[in-house]
């Protein structure tokens, strides 16, 4: 081989190495996305049935109740227009409150049941996690929207 | 007084900031001495007024003088005065303060060391480092002023975040900044040297033990990030791929590389642009890191201030930084010229494979870091990317990278045959991944992950012992002690640092692949077992600390009828900030730690309690030590010294 054969070689090969390493990371980063959905869109079915996603919102007063193993733990995340009950098993962060925010992770059952894998909830007593926020102010929002219309879309 | 006595010494800083990034760049692009000479009064001139503006805080903290708003959002009278001292680097605006300190700091113990460095170099060097100090200071004069008054005066502070409340803070964000401040005396010397337009061996040499000292603290500042995390967060996980870790280990890959990259620029002379892009690079990704994480942009523990003014002036100081350096690339680059050539084949091609290994795999992290912040900035709705995305992508990328560690030192520079090097390292090979095969077995069960990674740990110190054992072989002396003595100290730092990344492959896997977590429900006098371990619930009483109340569980931890230890969890709440804390209680063990904490109470007294039995934990954050003494050795190395000697005894 020329050298000049071998210089094309070299860049050829980091080039098809590079190439191979994108693919894999961009194919990862596809399959691990993790969305984002408010207690409207749950209720309303627009969330995937097959992946696990987060939804967020306050966790209503009165609903938290636990399982006699004393691990079980049930309670209802709402934006204050829809609600949706969770399941989760383990131990809740030390800032999990009712009438708090919070966020979970996890799929949908088929009784339209959230079973939670995880559930964040961070690290201020005043804070509210930015999705759970935005969950309770599209719901307003939108509440506001069609309180103003006289059209009821079917 | 006193804090108006610190917020006037910072605006004196910005003002000897101005000139220190000024003329003496003007004096080294015209060939003024006398201009260039201004830089090094300039720098210790700054570092006292910064010295000075940093104790004044510390005093207001000292006192409790809750009339500045900073102290009185970050402190509380009864708060620990230790953690009071912490508490200046608590939250944004002292985090900015301990940032330009440090950066005086290295800018300081730059006029030490660079005697041997030729006056314009000197002069470049600390006016790039000036220019960036002037854009911190500016900002903190701007939005950002930790010195502002609270009138009237509050009469107790907010306190510190309890979270923050714990010995790590005293250590862990100085050690992080010490590293990422650190890179921008390697990129300094980068600029200075796409300035000048000459970019020599002479030069990396130079810049070699600098980047290194900066990679050292950087990797052990991450180090005791993820341990902290382990303990204090109260689930025991040590590394969750949060967009505030991510931020520091950007940073790592990027010096990585450029260690590796500068090595070549030295030994080889290549890599030259290469070298000055991952310098740019390793130093933005710094910049990056410091922004995302102090600016609020990622909401997090450590994030707290949330003002657009100052998103304004972190993305115009970014973009002037970062796009101003990488102009200055595009512009300059050519006249560096590309160093020598290589065969594909060589120790040079596999340090440029680990280079672009390392590079993409920050890349993957840049990615799966900002991508959320870029869909939720556009309004385009929010995701998160979670632990298997980054899991999927880096068992496949730092596999590679990893087989070439143990290879590129064995191989010879400019052209290596590969043949004879399989010949050469077929034992290490067949031990490592024989042992690998069969270990798991031995420990009780078998997958190819637990496999991959013994395997991989196993290359990396098989093929050192070979290494070291050929190199001795070669060369001459009496007894094999003067022969190792012989060994120069950069190449024990390169091994050692080496066995400290496979110390940390085999933590990483042990855990991994057997650890045993578990949430149970126990009462006074119930016992769990798990991982050959009983865990027995003994009692739980009432405890007062200064600022908090606690519930403390006694547990008593045997194995096969022998006492083992006893364990002391607590549940804390903290008055001041209404909040709740686990404190887990752990006895670490060099092949195993036990961890417990508790969830909380239940009815009839029971509590729901956290059982862990993580094997070989400890060995992750030893490596990150072992790879950092790696790292002091290797600057200790007495070619550093010598090169430096000789250029003083041709200038006197």
């Amino acid at each position: 081989m020329t050298p000049r054969k071998k210089r094309f070689s070299l860049i050829g090969l980091g080039l098809a190495g590079l190439g191979i390493a994108v693919a894999l990371v961009l194919n990862a980063f596809q399959s691990n996305l993790v969305f984002f959905f408010t207690p409207t869109q749950v209720v309303n079915g627009e969330v995937p049935r097959d992946r696990s996603f987060r939804i967020g919102g306050m966790v209503e007063a009165g609903t938290l109740a636990r399982d006699s193993d004393g691990l079980t733990v049930h309670f209802v995340v709402s934006d204050t227009v829809k609600r949706v009950p969770v399941v989760y098993k383990g131990i809740l962060p030390d800032l999990f409150k009712e009438g708090k925010g919070a966020v979970a992770q996890g799929r949908l059952g088929q009784d339209g049941t959230f079973i939670a894998s995880e559930v964040l909830a961070k690290h201020d007593e005043n804070y509210m996690p930015p999705e759970a926020a935005e969950a309770i102010a599209k719901a307003k929002a939108a509440g506001q929207q069609s309180s103003k219309t006289l059209v009821v879309t079917p | 007084m006193i804090p108006e006595i610190g917020h006037f010494a910072l605006i004196l800083a910005l003002c000897v900031a101005t000139i220190q990034g000024t003329l003496p760049l003007l004096g080294a692009a015209s060939g003024n001495a006398s201009l260039m000479a201004v830089a090094k009064p300039a720098a210790r001139g700054q570092f006292l007024l910064v010295l000075i503006a940093f104790c004044c805080l510390g005093a207001a903290f000292a006192v409790n003088d809750f009339s500045v708003l900073y102290v009185a959002a970050n402190a509380n009278s009864k708060l620990p005065l230790h953690y009071r001292l912490a508490a200046i680097w608590g939250a944004h605006e002292g985090s900015l303060l301990l940032w330009t300190f440090i950066l005086c700091l290295w800018m300081v113990a730059v006029t030490l060391f660079s005697r041997h460095l030729p006056e314009a170099m000197r002069a470049r060097i600390l006016g790039v480092m000036g220019l960036v100090s002037f854009g911190f200071l500016l900002f903190m004069l701007t939005v950002s002023n930790p010195f502002l008054r609270l009138i009237p005066a509050a009469p107790d502070g907010r306190d510190l975040n309890p979270l923050l409340q714990d010995p790590g803070m005293v250590i862990h964000p100085p050690m992080l900044y010490m590293g990422y401040v650190g890179f921008s005396v390697a990129f300094a010397f980068a600029i200075a040297a796409l300035l000048g337009g000459n970019l020599d061996a002479a030069w990396a040499r130079w810049s070699r033990p600098w980047t290194t000292v900066a990679w050292c603290f950087l990797t052990v500042g991450i180090a005791m990030g993820s341990g902290w995390a382990y303990y204090e967060l109260g689930w025991g996980g040590w590394w969750f791929w949060d967009p505030v870790e991510n931020a520091s280990f950007m940073p790592w890959l990027a010096g990585t590389a450029l260690i590796h990259s500068l090595a070549v620029t030295d030994k080889r002379g290549g890599f030259k642009v290469w070298t000055v892009l991952l310098a740019i690079l390793a130093f933005s990704l710094s910049l990056l890191g410091t922004f995302l994480v102090r600016s609020g942009v990622l909401t997090s523990v450590h994030a707290f201030a949330t003002d657009p003014k100052r998103g304004l002036f972190i993305l115009a100081f970014l973009a002037v930084v970062i796009g101003g350096s990488l102009l200055l690339y595009a512009w300059r680059a050519p006249r560096v010229g590309l160093g020598g050539g290589f065969d594909p084949v060589s120790r040079e091609s596999m340090l440029l494979a680990n280079n672009v290994l390392l590079v993409v795999a920050m890349g993957s992290v840049l990615l799966g870091t900002l991508y959320p912040l870029f869909l939720d900035a556009l309004g385009l709705g929010k995701i998160s990317v979670g632990p298997p995305y980054f899991d999927t992508v880096f068992v496949p990328l730092m596999t590679p990278a990893i087989f070439l560690m143990g290879l590129g030192p064995i191989a010879q520079w400019k052209k290596a045959d590969l043949p004879a090097l399989a010949v050469r390292l077929r034992w290490a090979f067949g031990v490592s991944f024989g042992t690998a095969v069969l270990l798991p077995f031995v420990l009780g069960k078998w997958t190819p992950l637990l496999s991959l990674g013994l395997l991989l740990a196993l290359w990396v110190v098989t093929t050192a012992v070979v290494n070291v054992r050929e190199r001795v072989t070669h060369l001459t002396g009496d007894s094999l002690m003067t022969k190792l003595a012989a060994v120069p100290r950069a190449y024990w730092g390169m091994q050692l640092a080496h066995c400290g990344i496979a110390v940390l492959i085999v933590g990483v896997t042990m855990v991994k692949g057997f650890e045993v977590e578990q949430d149970v429900r126990m009462n006074i006098g119930d016992t769990t077992t798990i991982g050959g371990y009983t865990f027995k619930f003994d009692s739980i009483q009432d405890l007062m600390g200064p600022n908090y109340t606690a519930a403390r569980g006694t547990f008593h931890v045997t194995k096969n009828g022998g006492d083992v230890t006893t364990l002391y969890p607590e549940k804390r709440f903290y008055m001041v900030q209404n909040q709740t804390m686990t404190e887990a209680a752990i006895d670490s063990g060099l092949v195993r730690d036990l961890y417990v904490s508790l969830g909380e109470p239940l009815q009839g007294g029971a509590w729901s309690v956290r059982l862990y039995h993580k094997p070989f934990i400890d060995w992750i954050w030893g490596g990150c030590l072992i790879m950092a003494i790696g790292g002091v050795l290797a600057i200790s190395d007495r070619r550093y010294r010598l090169g430096w000697r000789r250029e003083q005894a041709a200038a006197a």
